[in-house]
């Protein structure tokens, strides 16, 4: 093999998209050609620098809300409707004993709907440059920032004495609607809890689900769904979720 | 122009979201570097979700990312054209610069200095100011991470064609690489 062909192939070699066959001649020919050789340590350099680098781009909230609008939006009812027009063929008794079954399980399909959203959300945010917004350690910077920004401005809370630094929040789009999501870290792991106004006002204690490798615990309180999402142990999650109710109820209370 | 999605496919609808919406910001990232503007960009993303969702009955694979950046990316290829009718027409390829031989990019061998690391902004920059089509095949492999095949299949080239374009791409970047290291010392 000469330089002009490795210079091409050395690059597939890289991309570990050569068959075994060929790799092993470009590497022949590299182990026998300094300059071919500093070359391919050249491109491999430039990749990695690339790879460690921001170089993606986020895209606008506006973006995502002008294609959201433009989708036919997600509509819950109608589906429970058309499905119970199906029991409706049978007799009235039937079909009330059946509502409670049906809005059991749309209500289970929707929470998994967004526990998925959730998930992809979390992972968008690990990309770099989309974790945060806004960054601060301060509740006091943070919480202003989102007034104006979403319908229902989420607690923010620091939990650093606790174990959990607050680094900032951020607006994220799940369920075809902007969420508020705030941001902690834990020794390298991420926490985005994701909060969204809810109609219900009813108390639902934590649930921890597990998708896609990450844990998810799932609460309500006063108004709002919480959502916390991370490679954390449920364990600590757990504990997690557990210290930021209870400093909840002790800001309200104070 | 704007496609006009039907209203009365909500399944059809959350299937999408669940599938394509995932990708947004891979799509925003490509239609960045392919038209190096933003409101270009977002306009260009904005269309081709509009034209995916409208196909999506038909969509069977490949994976959902290729599938929407092939779309994309004739979403981006109106928009050079129009440029091109435009007063200030973006820079093409002159004809046959494809096949311009690989050393006219590739300078004297190396000398081990160590290569410098930039900030995002300034290897952003570097990426973006590689003509076409070797920054969008760049793109692909570098920043979405697609195989070969898969770049084949979005820019509707051979592999082999994918591999020298490559190749050109990554001796042009390490010139321009090694420029600004001049100039930054």
């Amino acid at each position: 093999m000469n330089c002009e062909e490795a210079e091409v192939l050395v690059h597939a070699l890289i991309d570990g998209e050569l068959d075994a066959g060929h790799a092993r001649e470009v590497e022949a020919h590299i182990e026998g050609c300094a300059h071919c050789a500093a070359l391919m340590k050249e491109y491999q350099e430039i990749r990695q620098a690339i790879a460690e680098s921001d170089v993606r781009y986020k895209a606008p909230l506006e973006l995502r809300r002008k294609i959201e609008k433009a989708l036919p939006q997600p509509q819950a009812a109608p589906t429970r409707r058309s499905v119970l027009r199906g029991f409706a063929m049978g007799s009235a008794v039937s079909a009330m004993a059946a509502t409670g079954l049906v809005a059991i399980v749309l209500r289970n399909d929707d929470e998994q709907r967004v526990e998925n959203e959730v998930v992809s959300a979390h992972l968008r945010s690990l990309q770099a440059g989309h974790l945060i917004d806004v960054v601060s350690t301060d509740q006091h910077t943070v919480k202003p920032w989102f007034n104006g920004k979403l319908d229902v401005s989420p607690p923010v809370i620091d939990l650093t004495a606790q174990g959990f630094t607050l680094i900032g929040g951020r607006l994220d789009y799940v369920n075809a609607r902007e969420i508020g999501a705030v941001v902690y870290k834990r020794r390298q792991h991420v926490i985005n809890l994701f909060v969204a106004q809810t109609a219900n006002t009813e108390r639902k204690s934590a649930k921890i689900s597990t998708l896609q490798g990450f844990n998810i615990r799932r609460w309500s309180d006063r108004g709002l769904n919480y959502w916390a999402v991370s490679d954390l142990g449920a364990d600590e999650l757990t504990e997690f979720g557990d210290k930021f109710e209870s400093a909840m109820h002790a800001n309200k209370e104070g | 122009m704007v496609v006009k999605a039907s209203q009365d496919d909500p399944e059809k609808a959350r299937r999408f979201r669940e599938a394509a919406l995932p990708y947004l910001d891979d799509a925003y990232t490509l239609a960045r570097y392919l038209l190096r503007d933003a409101a270009d960009a977002e306009d260009a993303v904005q269309e081709c979700y509009l034209r995916a969702f409208k196909h999506f009955d038909s969509y069977r694979g490949p994976a959902m990312k290729p599938w929407l950046f092939a779309i994309l990316r004739n979403v981006c290829r109106a928009e050079y054209a129009r440029r091109k009718t435009a007063p200030t027409a973006v820079e093409e390829l002159p004809e046959g610069g494809d096949q311009t031989p690989l050393w006219n990019e590739a300078p004297e061998t190396p000398e081990r200095q160590l290569l410098r690391r930039f900030d995002g902004d300034t290897v952003r920059k570097l990426v973006a100011a590689l003509a076409e089509p070797f920054r969008e095949t760049f793109v692909l492999r570098e920043i979405q991470n697609l195989s070969y095949r898969e770049i084949a299949d979005v820019a509707a080239v051979p592999v082999g064609t994918v591999m020298s374009r490559l190749a050109r791409a990554r001796a042009m970047l390490r010139s321009a690489w090694l420029a600004e290291q001049e100039q930054v010392k």
